[in-house]
């Protein structure tokens, strides 16, 4: 059978030029049928945009007034990343022991501990905050509540995965000088595996804080809720000093957190 | 010190130790030859039961083998082990690598929160002072060279204050002149400390420089067993099998 030859000088049958093509017009098929099902149109979208110019005139400028008011709803924010952070650290460690491969007693307790975390890895934080709200009543605690729980499965995956990466030999070594299983993962495992639970830590406490930043619209604390009141007064000029401060607040975080990162990561 | 009787060990098919008997006594650096896959690497492991031996009975000073989780790890208390990778903790301190050889003698929780007692830390100093490492003590463990690091792994296996010390392929690692260093170590420790050291090595050239006793594996079996003088030609035939005559030089 005679084919194509392609520049990379592969010569490619006809039998697969055939599947390429069919499997192409199959992603286009998908991506058309997508784009009736979400109403994609750039009419719609030009026709809008006096609107969204119209919007954008009246945030402007953002009330500096507006900024006092904001600085109880920022610390709450970051206070409940924080302690959403810390508790779904604190329900992480036990569970990445029982879901790395290499320190799990049962490879069934393994399987079982994976599947637990990829559930509440699989459920949305917002998700969780809902019915947090409707369990703890609004405000802050609920959304605590929803970062722990969602985050808990993130981070279980992240420890348990840095685990299963470290260099087995000092394990044996240490297990080989009669240590207990405790003071086998003190000394062997920690050691090893300390600079990536520290970052990825880190970096679940920015994404936390994103994620806070928006809770406050379900009702769950943070300066969501005075984004969403203050756009549902129309008063478009609040609403953007809320975005900035978001965004400050947001870059400041990303900033430190991405230097403690590096600075963990090299030492 | 230690008597091996019926040592067998199969890894599915395949058959590692094909029934093993071997005495070794205090004080004697005895150093195991033979080809890769003999089972040198298993005979060692199955001494502290890294390796569950299928059929036979190892006895360390005529104990029966231990029966129980906590019995086991008192075993690994007096027996040290030293690797060809050596495995050391490398964020860790030389000396908190050293002081790891003392956890099984520790309490459980001063020891998780790094409290060590002042005799531990003497005597895990002491180890070090012996490999001749005691000035790297606060250095971290991979900052040191490669042979310095597999001297500080046989300071964590002397700081067990073993009965018995397990080398297995302490030296291919190394260069040549680091390996005299290391084997030296060795046999000070089995001739000074009166430790049974067992050593699996590939250079029958350092066999015959260092060991007092050679024991030879092939196949899983043990096929000689004498001093380094009696290493000759046909010895190393048997250890060896398919060696041509006059090759054992490869070797020397």
């Amino acid at each position: 059978m005679s084919g194509c030859r392609l520049l990379w000088g592969g010569s490619w049958p006809v039998s697969r030029w055939v599947k390429w093509t069919l499997a192409l017009l199959l992603g286009l098929a998908v991506l058309v049928w997508s784009a009736r099902g979400v109403n994609l149109s750039l009419r719609e979208l030009l026709r809008g945009l006096p609107w969204v110019a119209d919007l954008l005139s009246r945030m402007l400028p953002p009330n500096p007034a507006f900024l006092p008011r904001l600085a109880k709803p920022v610390l709450e924010t970051v206070q409940i990343a924080l302690w959403g952070t810390l508790l779904s650290m604190l329900m992480a460690l036990p569970l990445c022991l029982l879901a790395a491969r290499n320190l799990s007693p049962h490879p069934a307790l393994y399987h079982l501990m994976r599947q637990a975390l990829n559930a509440l890895r699989g459920i949305n934080e917002f998700v969780f905050a809902l019915i947090f709200v409707a369990a703890v009543g609004l405000g802050p605690f609920a959304g605590v509540l929803s970062l722990a729980i969602h985050g808990a499965g993130l981070l279980g995956k992240f420890y348990a995965d840095a685990i299963e990466e470290i260099d087995a030999g000092p394990l044996e070594a240490l297990r080989a000088t009669g240590a207990r299983p405790l003071q086998v993962f003190v000394f062997a495992v920690l050691p090893q595996v300390i600079p990536a639970w520290i970052a990825a830590t880190l970096y679940r406490f920015e994404v936390n804080l994103r994620a806070a930043t928006i809770l406050g619209m379900i009702g769950a604390g943070g300066i969501g809720f005075e984004l969403y009141s203050s756009m549902k007064l129309f008063q478009y000029q609040d609403t953007a000093t809320c975005v900035l401060v978001i965004l400050a607040m947001v870059m400041t975080a990303d900033y430190l957190s991405s230097r403690l990162r590096a600075r963990v990561l090299a030492g | 010190m230690i008597s091996i009787r019926g040592l067998a060990k199969r890894y599915g098919e395949q058959p590692a130790l094909q029934g093993i008997d071997l005495d070794l006594a205090a004080g004697e650096l005895c150093v195991v030859l033979g080809p890769s896959g003999a089972g040198k690497s298993t005979l060692l492991r199955c001494i502290n039961r890294l390796v569950e031996p299928d059929a036979g009975e190892i006895r360390i000073n005529g104990e029966p083998p231990p029966a129980s989780p906590a019995a086991l790890r008192e075993l690994r208390a007096r027996v040290g082990m030293i690797f060809q990778q050596h495995n050391l903790v490398p964020r860790l301190s030389v000396l908190k690598n050293v002081l790891s050889g003392r956890l099984a003698r520790l309490p459980l929780w001063s020891s998780l929160l790094q409290i060590f007692p002042r005799e531990d830390i003497a005597i895990a100093m002491e180890a070090l002072n012996r490999v001749g490492l005691a000035e790297r003590a606060e250095d971290r463990a991979d900052h040191l060279s490669g042979g310095q690091q597999q001297r500080v792994g046989i300071a964590r296996a002397l700081a067990q204050q073993p009965q018995v010390l397990l080398a297995d392929e302490p030296v291919a690692s190394l260069d040549p002149q680091t390996a005299r260093v290391v084997l030296e170590d060795l046999r000070s420790a089995a001739h000074d400390l009166q430790i049974a050291v067992l050593c699996n090595l590939h250079q029958v050239e350092l066999a015959r420089e260092f060991a007092d006793r050679v024991v030879g594996i092939a196949a899983g079996r043990v096929v000689f067993d004498g001093t380094p003088a009696a290493l000759d030609e046909p010895a190393l035939r048997l250890i060896y099998p398919g060696l041509e005559p006059g090759l054992h030089g490869l070797a020397a």
